[in-house]
């Protein structure tokens, strides 16, 4: 189990900023779909907030795959 | 310690804490409940289906502001105790709701108001923030230690409640009042009512007392000095932060907003149900599922906390879209044939001229009413062009009743779902508390339940409705947002997390 969560570590850190880049190209590309300019502001808030928030929270996957990989989870306090 | 506390103290503990965190909740759910009126109310008439995205992402924005929340007011409830600091949070949490129904709309201040509400939504959030660690760690901090799961549990139970209480209030009120004056000022009552609990609420908290591992730690001058510092910049605290967030309360806080919130939404939004009926389902299911916060809580301290948190999880990603799906083939009603019409009536034509032109806007709305019992409203709005002639839109069905053996499938459903929240929700507060030391608890289990819940959970109706709105989606396209996230925080749980407990948490 040690192992699958080191390795499965590099997956979190990958995944991390695999996620930001598809939602910054979700936002490039929902932005563009738009036709009015209400329409626009509309949606590049939205997507601004879903960039804001979700790029903390995919550094912090980062952190806890680099977490995984180095073992630290390999023995928890409980355990 | 708290291993001799008699029982009665026990639950005057937790029903002091319960209340209050009772209150809080039913202050920040009203908001999303009444979404949809609060967007006519604070946007533009011509806004359409932008005013509920743009009313959802300020309802959001209430949740995006819980971690921050819960660093300010942890770190208070760390330095100067639990009491002082979940009293703090009530307030300002009454205050803000109180004020959101006297703000004027749209009409009368223009794009004031939206900003106004915004603003009162942050504080709401961040008060929110502070709260619910304060109780949580309040109540374990008195609990025995085997029986954690059990008395934390209750807290558990308010945010159902509070929503079942909001629910109930504006079902009630509407009812009392009718659609139209509801729709125009009545939605303001239930905000207003708020500040009668919050009153009551205050009073009981101020005879509490102050927790008794914290007050120990206090005498003995061990309280943190610093417990940021200590949560977030000690690698072996930071770590389990983490795990907390991405093993469990990132599933958690999908789980629980899809079964209560995103439900609700889609039953009124995507499947068109009548606003009381849409409502009548949710309050049967809360009711028959609210006892599960407690058996799960009570049931995780004898099996532990993981794989009771972790199957409510599963069963949400595997169950979530053929719910959906049985959601919105029950409420079709356009494939209803002629015979099965008991009687149609329409209203008469409403003309409108369409602004800075010279055609015209035809409204017809016919009620139907099924031999099976259900009813719906038929919309037709046809446009009348001085050049092209008659152009007739698609009708649109709404206010639909459905018949009694349907309702009952739903709340049936509706059930399924809120048993699934009481899963994951239920056994949270002691795994967390237990994750954490005394001197930094209130701070370190803030922080990871409220992005899990807050920002993960409190986005589901947002980015749910988003996604179901862009080109070549279906209505049931929103779900693989929580799918999404709650099978990475099950995949996570299930690996890295320990199902042990650690039943000492007086250090």
């Amino acid at each position: 189990m040690n192992t699958l969560k080191k390795y499965l570590g590099l997956v979190w850190m990958i995944l991390g900023p695999l996620a930001m880049i598809f939602l910054f190209i979700q936002a490039v590309d929902k932005v563009g779909l738009t036709h009015t300019e209400i329409e626009r502001t509309n949606t590049i808030l939205q997507w601004a907030i879903i960039l804001f928030i979700f790029t903390p929270i995919s550094l912090g996957l980062m952190i806890f795959g680099f977490y995984g990989w180095k073992g630290e989870y390999a023995k928890l306090p409980e355990s | 310690m708290s291993e001799t506390l008699p029982k009665n103290n026990i639950f005057k503990v937790i029903g002091a804490s319960s209340l209050g965190t009772l209150i809080e909740w039913y202050d920040f759910y009203i908001f999303g409940s009444l979404a949809v009126i609060i967007g006519h109310q604070l946007f533009p008439e011509d806004a359409g289906a932008s005013a509920l995205i743009n009313t959802l992402a300020i309802f959001a924005a209430g949740f995006i502001v819980r971690p921050f929340g819960a660093l300010v007011f942890g770190r208070l409830g760390d330095l100067i105790g639990r009491k002082y600091t979940f009293l703090l949070t009530l307030v300002l949490m009454g205050g803000s709701t109180f004020l959101i129904g006297l703000i004027p709309s749209y009409k009368t201040i223009g794009y004031a108001a939206p900003l106004l509400v915004l603003l009162l939504r942050l504080i709401q959030g961040l008060a929110l923030g502070g709260e619910y660690g304060g109780a949580a760690t309040y109540v374990a901090e008195h609990a025995p230690k085997n029986r954690r799961g059990f008395f934390t549990s209750w807290i558990q139970t308010t945010a159902t409640l509070g929503l079942f209480l909001s629910l109930g209030v504006i079902v009630i009120t509407k009812n009392i009042l009718g659609a139209e004056a509801f729709g125009d000022w009545g939605w303001r009552i239930p905000f207003l009512l708020s500040i009668v609990l919050v009153v009551v609420s205050i009073y009981i908290r101020m005879k509490m007392h102050e927790s008794p591992m914290f007050s120990k730690l206090k005498a003995e001058g061990n309280i943190s000095k610093n417990p940021l510092k200590e949560s977030f910049n000690n690698k072996a605290n930071f770590k389990m932060v983490l795990l907390a967030l991405f093993g469990a309360t990132m599933g958690q806080g999908v789980i629980w907003y899809t079964g209560q919130f995103y439900a609700q939404s889609f039953l009124e939004n995507s499947c068109k149900l009548d606003f009381n009926d849409s409502r009548y389902i949710l309050l049967w299911g809360i009711a028959f599922a609210t006892p599960f916060f407690v058996i799960f809580g009570s049931w995780s301290d004898r099996v532990g906390r993981k794989w009771i948190m972790l199957s409510g999880m599963l069963l949400g990603i595997l169950f979530y879209r053929p719910i959906y799906q049985i959601f919105l083939d029950d409420t079709d009603f356009s494939k209803i044939s002629q015979n099965d019409i008991l009687s149609s009536k329409s209203s008469p034509v409403i003309s409108v001229l369409i602004p800075n032109s010279s055609d015209s806007l035809r409204t017809t709305i016919t009620n139907v009413i099924l031999k099976n019992g259900a009813s719906f409203n038929k919309v037709q709005s046809d446009t009348v062009s001085v050049s092209k002639g008659l152009l007739p839109a698609k009708d649109i069905l709404k206010d639909k009743i459905l018949p009694t053996p349907i309702f009952w499938k739903f709340v049936g459903l509706i059930f399924f779902q809120i048993l699934l929240v009481t899963m994951v929700y239920g056994p949270i507060a002691a795994f967390l508390v237990e994750l954490f030391p005394t001197k930094i608890r209130y701070t370190s289990m803030s922080l990871p339940y409220h992005i899990g819940n807050g920002v993960f959970g409190g986005l589901v109706p947002f980015i749910a409705t988003l996604i179901a709105s862009f080109s070549g989606s279906t209505p049931l396209s929103g779900l693989w947002y929580p799918i999404g996230i709650a099978t990475l925080s099950l995949i996570i749980g299930t690996i890295y997390l320990s199902n042990k407990r650690d039943e000492s948490i007086n250090d």
